[in-house]
């Protein structure tokens, strides 16, 4: 595509705050710049991870005003004046959140790359589904049909935007399940279908 | 990336102006296809205009039984609407069958209508593609496409609209309305999106630098009773190969109405008309479904590797007919009222 002028009136730069986890940090960023490349190398906040980089891995997996979003496609200048909140704003103080302790207690992970996404992912899909939002595998959407129970099928199909290359999907039905106090994380369903999570 | 300048809008009229000062501009929605496709060198603006935060973000039920849908309410939002998931289920589901829960929160209505076909030589910068680079060729026709049109293309392009949501809207008869900077207007989902023809740079209807403000779909009663199916090559988080929006009022075994839109055979989500015309005042049963799948089909023109598709969308039409005809929906009281 042909080159167009940029109007040099127009800065392609621009300073802003960001709120992560609670903390205000004021910086100047390239328009260019993702809030995940802002958070990994501008504000040392590593624990979110670059997988694609095109929104397709869920790996940067983050909360936006406390609902999730891929990282890697929210432009940083964009997510100023939003709470942003990452995997090391998860825990409370030394008190890991249930979604960690979960994923830690049973193994729902394996090289842990995409685990910070999973678990930023998973938090969000149990607010989700408390709220009563269908999913793509609810038989009845309508209202009144009421909120499908968060079977091993509903979380495979809600976390299908976080991909494990080491295929840690059985264990983080699981985890996600445990989390949420349901009964879908039995290993005896859990372990029926893996693909599925993909 | 190209560099490029920022803007928050905060208001229509701002936005607008901000757009038609610069031709090198470009809104942002959500930017779950904007910006990836900055990062891949198909879009070079040199300006964004962040519309999130105009005050587009509601759905209202409109006096008639319709429902008015602003143009940044978000996918994750459209479909956990209790009226959208009463009164347009078909919505819903479309909604919730595409992309991930991440991207739906980020995704805008607006966008979604405007988003790129993921034809991989649209987005390949380093090849030929007569959407991208008008005249330079399409090697689709004769390369990789078995996900590509069998309806409504022409040789200089066969690329198709990725849309789920948008194939609902089409189905109920949504009507885009947007602003610009010498006022407001609107246009039928239908007629929004051009033939591809010899111009497949030129997608939509939209004048330009409009700015899209909302959606509006007028009442249809037969949509309560209605079903969004998609096939795809994975059970989840992937586009579309085929899929149907299906409405159906069936009453004393009659088809009284039937709205029917197909996703992934066309450039734009594809209006089924001619089927439609088959099934209403048809007997809802095997006989019309086949014949109405078949009157829509007949128009097909499919590759050399993409044949399949008619047998596919053949089979998806009859099976999300007879699905909504027969006795296997869960019940409830929308689906009695809708009968």
């Amino acid at each position: 595509m042909a080159p167009s002028p940029s109007p040099s009136s127009t800065p392609t730069r621009s300073t802003l705050t960001l709120r992560v986890n609670g903390e205000e940090h004021t910086l100047s960023v390239d328009h260019r710049t993702t809030l995940l490349d802002a958070l990994r190398e501008r504000l040392d906040l590593t624990g979110t991870k670059k997988g694609c980089d095109q929104g397709q891995c869920g790996a940067c997996t983050v909360l936006l005003d406390g609902r999730r979003a891929v990282s890697c496609l929210q432009l940083a200048v964009a997510a100023e004046g939003r709470e942003v909140t990452t995997i090391e704003g998860m825990a409370e103080d030394d008190r890991l959140h249930p979604v960690q302790q979960a994923f830690l207690d049973l193994d729902g992970y394996q090289c842990g790359y995409c685990t910070p996404g999973q678990i930023c992912s998973a938090v969000a899909v149990i607010e989700e589904h408390a709220a009563g939002w269908p999913s793509a595998v609810t038989e009845d959407v309508r209202p009144e049909a009421g909120p499908p129970p968060l079977t091993a099928e509903e979380i495979r199909e809600r976390m299908s935007g976080n991909l494990c290359r080491c295929g840690a999907y059985v264990s983080i039905v699981q985890a996600v399940a445990r989390a949420a106090g349901t009964g879908a994380g039995r290993p005896a369903e859990g372990a029926e279908s893996t693909e599925a999570a993909a | 990336m190209r560099e490029f300048g920022y803007q928050r809008a905060t208001d229509v009229s701002g936005a607008v102006a901000l757009l038609d000062a610069d031709p090198h501009a470009r809104f942002l929605g959500g930017g779950t296809n904007l910006v990836d496709l900055m990062k891949s060198g198909v879009e070079r603006p040199a300006r964004l205009v962040d519309v999130t935060a105009l005050p587009l973000d509601r759905i209202e039920p409109t006096d008639d039984g319709g429902l008015r849908i602003g143009a940044t309410v978000t996918n994750s939002d459209l479909a956990a609407h209790p009226l959208v998931r009463h009164r347009y289920p078909a919505l819903t589901q479309a909604v919730l069958a595409g992309a991930s829960g991440q991207l739906r929160n980020m995704a805008t209505v607006g966008g979604n209508l405007l988003q790129r076909t993921r034809c991989a030589y649209f987005t390949d910068v380093t090849g030929p593609c007569n959407k991208r680079e008008p005249g330079s060729g399409c090697p689709a026709a004769r390369g990789e496409h078995h996900n590509h049109a069998i309806l409504g293309a022409s040789d200089h392009c066969v690329a198709v609209h990725p849309s789920d949501m948008g194939v609902a809207l089409t189905a109920f008869d949504a009507v885009v309305s947007y602003e610009t900077a010498d006022g407001p207007g609107e246009l039928p989902l239908a007629d929004f999106y051009l033939p591809v023809g010899d111009t497949p740079h030129r997608e939509t209807a939209l004048p330009p630098g409009a700015l899209i403000t909302g959606v509006t779909l007028p009442p249809v009663p037969a949509a309560a009773h209605s079903r969004y199916r998609k096939v795809r090559e994975r059970a989840s988080y992937a586009f579309a190969i085929g899929s149907v929006a299906a409405a159906l009022d069936v009453r004393d075994g009659v088809v009284r109405d039937a709205r029917l839109a197909l996703g992934a055979v066309a450039s734009r989500p594809w209006r089924a008309r001619a089927a439609e015309r088959v099934l209403t005042g048809a007997a809802a049963d095997a006989a019309t479904f086949g014949a109405a799948a078949d009157a829509e089909l007949a128009a097909a023109r499919p590759l050399p590797r993409n044949g399949y598709k008619v047998t596919l969308m053949r089979n998806l039409i009859v099976a999300v007919l007879t699905e909504l005809a027969g006795p296997t929906r869960p019940a409830g009281p929308a689906q009695e009222a809708a009968r």
